[in-house]
């Protein structure tokens, strides 16, 4: 299963709900203001490490970039560029947009 | 936008002819839906149009056909529960015609 | 539908607060209409989605209609499979007791099981 997380953990919850509804095995993709989540130092950055030990965690570069972010990217989060993120969707047989 | 004249007062309606605003349904101007609808109101009829305005009050919506069909029969009794009978009283469907002269909206989902 | 095609699981997400944006009316119409199709559908609320639910709503002064009895028209429409997140509820001050339908509670963990068994999830 896919968990699509797009807001910022700066401004909403949202990327804590998604991660209390990971299970093992699950991917979780950060996009759009979520891919800060993904960056060190960020006080988000804690529980995105912890949900690495049981599922994978993903981030869009292109929005990344954008941010002027892509140099910050956890250790452990698999950068994907937009084919990787059509790959993820089609590879999962469920996606839930935490929108 | 389209409207119907009853008594000297005029009254809103969408392009598919519902009523706009239902608060200002009445018998008149039910009436006057129905013959445009070519549909001479009966006992039958009103029953089912009124069981409408009652579901739409406590739901806030317009069932579905096989909703109302369920919905009636339990109420009203098994033998007018069914698409039969109800659509001897609609020929153009019970949800869309008698929701129109209830006054309600469309029904979600009505195709 | 006359056709007895797939029947798929279908678990429809509602995390979104019944006023600030459109996605809980839309959410409930979407609902509505995916009962004429025969599937097997679950409704979970989590999140402020559980707000959807809430007894006594009463938005006549902001001029917008109230839908939550629609949510009572639901098992009219087949559709009794009601799900709500306990921490959601519990985060907010809520309790099964404060809900304007019959439900069934389930904890995180839980929740995160019952969308491991859907077919489709559509979010709102």
């Amino acid at each position: 299963m896919l968990h699509i997380v797009n807001k910022s953990p700066g401004e909403r919850a949202t990327l804590a709900s998604c991660l209390a509804h990971v299970r093992p095995g699950h991917s979780v993709l950060l996009i759009e203001d979520a891919v800060y989540a993904a960056t060190k130092g960020h006080a988000a950055a804690g529980t995105v490490e912890a949900a690495l030990a049981t599922a994978k965690v993903y981030v869009l570069m292109p929005d990344l970039e954008a941010r002027a972010r892509a140099g910050a990217v956890i250790d452990g989060v698999v950068p994907v560029d937009y084919r990787g993120f059509v790959d993820l969707v089609t590879q999962n047989p469920r996606v839930q947009s935490w929108l | 936008m389209a409207t119907i004249d009853v008594n000297g007062k005029s009254y809103e309606v969408d392009e598919e002819g519902y009523l706009v605003d239902l608060s200002q349904w009445n018998e008149e101007l039910a009436g006057e839906i129905a013959k445009a609808e070519k549909i001479d109101m009966t006992d039958s009829h009103w029953e089912v149009v009124n069981f409408l305005r009652e579901y739409y009050n406590e739901y806030q919506i317009a069932p579905a056909v096989r909703v109302l069909t369920k919905a009636i029969g339990k109420k009203l009794g098994p033998e007018k529960g069914s698409n039969t009978y109800l659509y001897e009283l609609f020929p153009y469907g019970p949800a869309k015609q008698a929701c129109k002269i209830a006054g309600l909206p469309k029904p979600t989902g009505c195709v | 539908m006359e056709e007895t095609g797939i029947v798929k699981k279908f678990l429809f997400v509602n995390r979104k607060a019944p006023y600030g944006s459109v996605y809980a009316l839309e959410g409930l119409e979407v609902v509505l209409i995916s009962a004429a199709f025969d599937q097997d559908v679950s409704l979970a609320f989590l999140d402020d989605g559980v707000y959807q639910l809430a007894k006594g709503q009463n938005p006549k002064a902001i001029e917008t209609k109230n839908f939550s009895p629609t949510y009572r028209a639901l098992e009219g429409y087949d559709i009794e499979k009601l799900y709500v997140e306990r921490e959601s509820l519990q985060a907010r001050g809520l309790g099964e007791e404060d809900l304007l339908v019959d439900v069934q509670v389930l904890g995180a963990a839980e929740m995160a099981a019952l969308m491991d068994e859907m077919d489709v999830m559509i979010s709102f």
